[in-house]
Parts: C-alpha cells; structure tokens; sequence
C-alpha cells in the first residue's frame, strides 16, 4: 500500500499524534504524561512448558493512547498481548516470572482471579468470533448478562451505545434480532468490538484484529481503533508494520520473546535507537 | 497472438511434452463405484422394510390396525396384539435416555473442558471399553448384580419418597421396565459420551476464548460457548443413543421381565419389541405366530426409522430459530 508510510505514519486526527505530547507534553486534550499507566510490565517472562516465549520483558504502557506489538512471526507479541489478561493461561502447562501491575496490583497475585481480570481488560481476536446462536443484540450485550445486569432500558442503552462506537449501529439497527454470524466479516469483527466494549473494559487487546479483513474493511477497524483510544486503552498485535505506523502512539518491538525496542511510534519509524529494529521495520528480516 | 516456439533447438521437449495425458479413467471408475456402494446402502434399507411387509402381510391382513391397538398377546388362541410392546419399547428407551444423557453429556464436558490432560485418555479408553462388553455379559452381570441391588436398596428407596405417585407403587420384583431401561442407559452411554465428546472438541477454541475475555467464568463458557454452539451436534449424539436403546435386545431381555403388559408402574416386568422377537421366534409354530413376530419387527424398523426422521425434522427447525434480540 503506502510505502511512504513507513517513514512517516500519518495520524488521522493530530489531537494524539506523539510526536505533540512527547514534545509538549502538556497540551490540554493530549494524554497528560502524569496519568498512571496502563501498565507495568516488570521483568516478565513466559513459558509453555519448557519454551520460553517471552523473555525478560520489561515495559509501561501508558494509558487511553493505542500502543502496537510487532515482530516477526513466532516473537511471542501475541504471547506478550494475552498475558496482560492473562488468557495465554488457558494454554495448559504456561509457567510466568514477574509481574504485570494493572491499576496498582500485580494481576498474577495468588489472589486475584483471573475473570475478574478480563472483565476490566477486553479483547478482540484475530478472527472475529461471534457467538453463531445469539442475535447481534445478544451477542453485543452477552457480557453485561454475564455479569448480571438486567435492566432493559439500560441494557438498550449500552446496546445502541456500543454499535455507535463500533461505527456499526447504522448498519444494524434495523436487524439486531438477525444472527451475528449474518454480518459479513468486517462486520462481524466490529460486532465483536462493539461486544468487547459492551462491558466497558478499561483496557482493549487486540490480536491482529484486522489480519483477516479487506482493505476497506482494514481501514474502518483502523478508524475506529484511534476514535476508542480516547476513551480506552488499546494494545493492539500488528504483523503489518505500515497498520503500526498509522494507528498506534507507541510501538514496542520484539524479536525471539525479548523486547528490543519501546518507544514513540514515530521514533521507531524514523530513527530507531536498535539495529534489529531498523533492520525490521524496514523490511531486511522478518 | 502466435506461441512463439524456440525453432533453434525442436528436439529438446519440455516437461509437459514428457506427462501422459490425464487419464479419465480413475475418476470414472471411483464415481461409479462409490455411487454403486452408495444406492447399495439405500437398496439394503428398502429391502429389509419390503422382507419384514412381505414377511408379515397374513398377519397384517388378519389383524390390521388391531394389532397395534390390543394388547392381548395370546398365541394359543392366536390373538396378537403389540402394544404392550410398543410401550415397551418406547418406556424403557425414554427411561435410558433420561439416565444416560445427562450421564454422557456431563461426562463429555468434563473430559474437553475441565479435566486435567493426564486423567483424559485413561477415562476415554475405560468408556470404550464399556462399549465393547458384550450385550449378553451385561445381562448376565444384571440378573447377577444389578437387579439384587437394585431390589434390596434403590427401588424400596424409590417407593418411600415417590411411592404415591402411579410410576413407583406396586410390588417390587426386581426385574422390571426400570432395571430394563437402567440397562440399557449402561449400554448407550459409550456411545452418547464419545459422540459428545467429539461435538465438544470440535467447537473452535476461539468461541471459548470469546466467552473467556468477557470475563466468563469456566461454567459461563461452556453454557454459552460451548454447549450452545454444540447444540445441534448433541442432539444427534442423543438420536443415535435412543436408535440404539429402541433396537437393544438381548440385555434388556434378561433383565425386563418379558411379560406382555402396560403398567404405569415401573417396578412391573414389561416386554419390548426386540424382546419378544428374540425370546419366541424358536417357538413360533403357527404360520400366524410367525407373521406376528415378523410384523413386530417391522413395527420396531419403523419407530426406528420414525425416530430418526422426527429427529432429522427437529434439527432444522432448531437451525431457523434463534431466539429473537433480547431487548427488543
């Protein structure tokens, strides 16, 4: 597609562009650097039984500003992405050292439960994966059920609410009782954003969300990714470099389960402080 | 445009030059002989339905609609009538697929869902073993074992606590349509559990992984995930369980009772239709005792196939109906 953007990522709004806040810092609508990150990874590693996939991985995520994962196949970004609520456990025999701190508490602390991890920290699946038996409204508002919300007006409201910000509602609204997997795939992968918002997570993850879809359906989920980073954190895993370079504050790059580089997204695109990272980004391995 | 073709070297031929040409042969062959292997299947149906008609039709003309309807089995005085036998036929299967579905379904969500990897396999392989004891080792451990068990402890049980309802009151013999279908829900749980089983197992990961990042709890996910995604798959598993339960013969039949009659009690000896077909068709001397017995088996072929239909039709309503939004 664009090459150009390599070098130069244009943001779709500059209100967050990083190049703003990492100079000024303090402009009113940006992210005010003061506010605590998102969070605290602390010397973390991985393993699947005797594979280590992350190694030693230390790093902040700041918080309400998108930040992406890349690295070659097999790097241990998606890894990276699942242990932060900590789904990469339902893989049997994972092993962890370290910590991941998530508002204030390490959520791998022998008394936090995990569902109540991934009820503050939502995610979104390379493949979307509405449920085939509910209706789009079910599948939307499955996560408040779940969690015991009964009220109609409100579950209405929440309905409505979370298609708008999946920039799907106009296309369903007539249709909701309609079975979420009549949608087509961009649709569907919207759909089970606007289900992963439903319960409004404070965090979204997001594994190559877009991997399977079109361009244009690409380019919606893209949009749609910068307008939720303002009222959520988003991590997002990207095999596509130039989807890294147009949509995420910051980029972490990661090569065989270690974190090479964390920074501004900008500052990775154009000058790089590691050799590997140079080499990645602009197409001499991976 | 004209191929060029290289005239400076024509001996040389190219690898395509060198291939046989595709030889259509094969695939005829496969196509008529599968298709050939495929009407066989049919033509086996058709033909035992036509034998069993063919077989049965003095006794289909003498008795018509009597024969379902009557309940006097009475070859002496040559009198048949195959409700008791029907009903049966139709208690005990009920009856073993209220104890094995919940038995097999519960057993298949625990070796996919929660088991731990080591203790699987040994489970799976113990189930399948149970699928191999043969039927008539079964009805032996049932007049043997079972049926004294059941007699002395779980059926006076029964009786104290449900024993003003019909189903629990009356003498208790120990063989009877209750030990019948117990038998029989031992002798469909092998196959209900690793049908489900693989129902299970082939819901995709990431329907589980959807219900677990919303913060499900490991019941939440298998409800909305798994079992409801699963659900079609599950109900076949539970038809082929109940086309074996209709058929089973010779356990049911050594521990049922086999006396022809209809009592809502379930402590009461019954008879079924496979039953009766496998205990007097040695005795069946009269030429209308035989057709009887043989248009008993052709009662039993169509509740078979009637079961199955009726099954196959709940499928595809099952498909067109999700339940409509939940706010709407």
């Amino acid at each position: 597609m664009e090459s150009a953007a390599i070098i130069d990522p244009p943001m779709i709004t500059p209100v967050s562009s990083p190049q703003q806040q990492v100079a000024s810092g303090s402009e009113p609508t940006a992210a005010a650097p003061e506010r605590p990150p998102a969070f605290e990874v602390e010397r973390l590693s991985i393993f699947y039984g005797e594979k280590k996939a992350i190694e030693n991985v230390t790093l902040t995520i700041p918080s309400k500003m998108i930040t992406a994962i890349i690295g070659p196949s097999g790097c241990g970004k998606s890894t990276l992405l699942r242990s932060l609520n900590r789904m990469h456990e339902l893989v049997p025999q994972t092993r962890i050292e370290g910590k991941v701190v998530f508002a204030g508490e390490d959520i791998y602390a022998p008394h936090i439960d995990p569902v109540v991890v991934r009820r503050r920290i939502g995610m979104v699946f390379q493949k979307s994966n509405p449920f085939p038996t509910m209706s789009i409204a079910e599948n939307v508002l499955v996560g408040l059920k779940l969690n015991g919300v009964r009220d109609r007006a409100f579950l209405r409201e929440r309905l409505e609410q979370s298609l708008r910000m999946a920039a799907l509602w106009d296309e369903v609204k007539n249709d909701l009782h309609k079975p979420g997997i009549s949608l087509s795939g961009g649709q569907q992968q919207r759909l089970c954003i606007a289900r992963a918002i439903a319960v409004e997570p404070e965090v979204l993850l997001m594994d190559e969300p877009a991997s399977a879809l079109d361009p244009i359906a690409t380019a919606k989920i893209e949009e749609l990714i910068h307008e939720l980073s303002s009222n959520y954190t988003v991590v997002i895993v990207t095999h596509n470099m130039q989807q890294a370079g147009r949509c995420s504050d910051y980029t972490a790059f990661l090569y065989l389960g270690r974190l090479i580089e964390f920074a501004a997204t900008t500052k990775i695109f154009t000058n790089p402080s590691e050799r590997q990272t140079e080499d990645y980004i602009t197409g001499r391995f991976g | 445009m004209p191929i060029a073709v290289a005239p400076e070297r024509p001996a040389v031929r190219s690898t395509i030059d060198r291939m046989a040409p595709p030889s259509g042969l094969g695939d005829k062959v496969f196509k008529w002989f599968t298709l050939a292997m495929a009407l066989a299947v049919v033509a086996l149906v058709f033909l035992v339905g036509w034998q069993l008609a063919r077989g049965s039709s003095l006794a289909i003309h003498r008795f018509g609609f009597h024969f379902l309807a009557t309940s006097t089995w009475d070859p002496v005085a040559e009198q048949f009538g195959a409700l008791p036998f029907i009903y049966g036929t139709a208690v005990s299967s009920l009856i073993a697929l209220i104890i094995a579905v919940p038995l097999s379904i519960a057993t298949a969500v625990y070796l996919t869902e929660l088991a731990p990897l080591w203790i699987r396999q040994p489970i799976v392989s113990l189930i399948e073993m149970l699928a191999a004891i043969p039927s008539v080792i079964l009805g032996l451990w049932g007049i043997f074992v079972m049926i004294p068990w059941l007699r002395d402890h779980p059926f006076p049980f029964l009786k104290k606590i449900f024993g003003w309802t019909p189903f629990f009151s009356g003498p208790i013999y120990g063989v009877s349509m209750l030990a019948g279908g117990i038998i029989i829900a031992v002798m469909i749980l092998p196959i209900i559990t690793s049908v489900s089983r693989e129902i299970l197992r082939s819901v995709p990961n990431l329907q589980r992984e959807a219900a677990y990042a919303l913060g499900a709890t490991r019941w939440e996910v298998t409800r909305i995930a798994v079992l409801s995604y699963a659900k079609k798959g599950l109900f076949g598993a539970v038809i082929l369980g109940l086309g074996r339960a209709l058929g089973e013969t010779m356990a049911v039949t050594m521990v049922i009772g086999n006396t022809p009659q209809i009592r809502a009690s379930l402590f009461a000896p019954g008879y079924t239709l496979a039953s009766v077909i496998a205990n007097e068709f040695t005795e069946a001397t009269t030429d209308v005792y035989l057709q009887a017995l043989f248009e008993i088996g052709l009662v039993l072929f169509g509740i078979t196939i009637l079961a199955n239909l009726l099954a196959q039709l709940l499928l595809k309503t099952m498909g067109s109906t999700i339940k409509s939004g939940a706010v709407q």
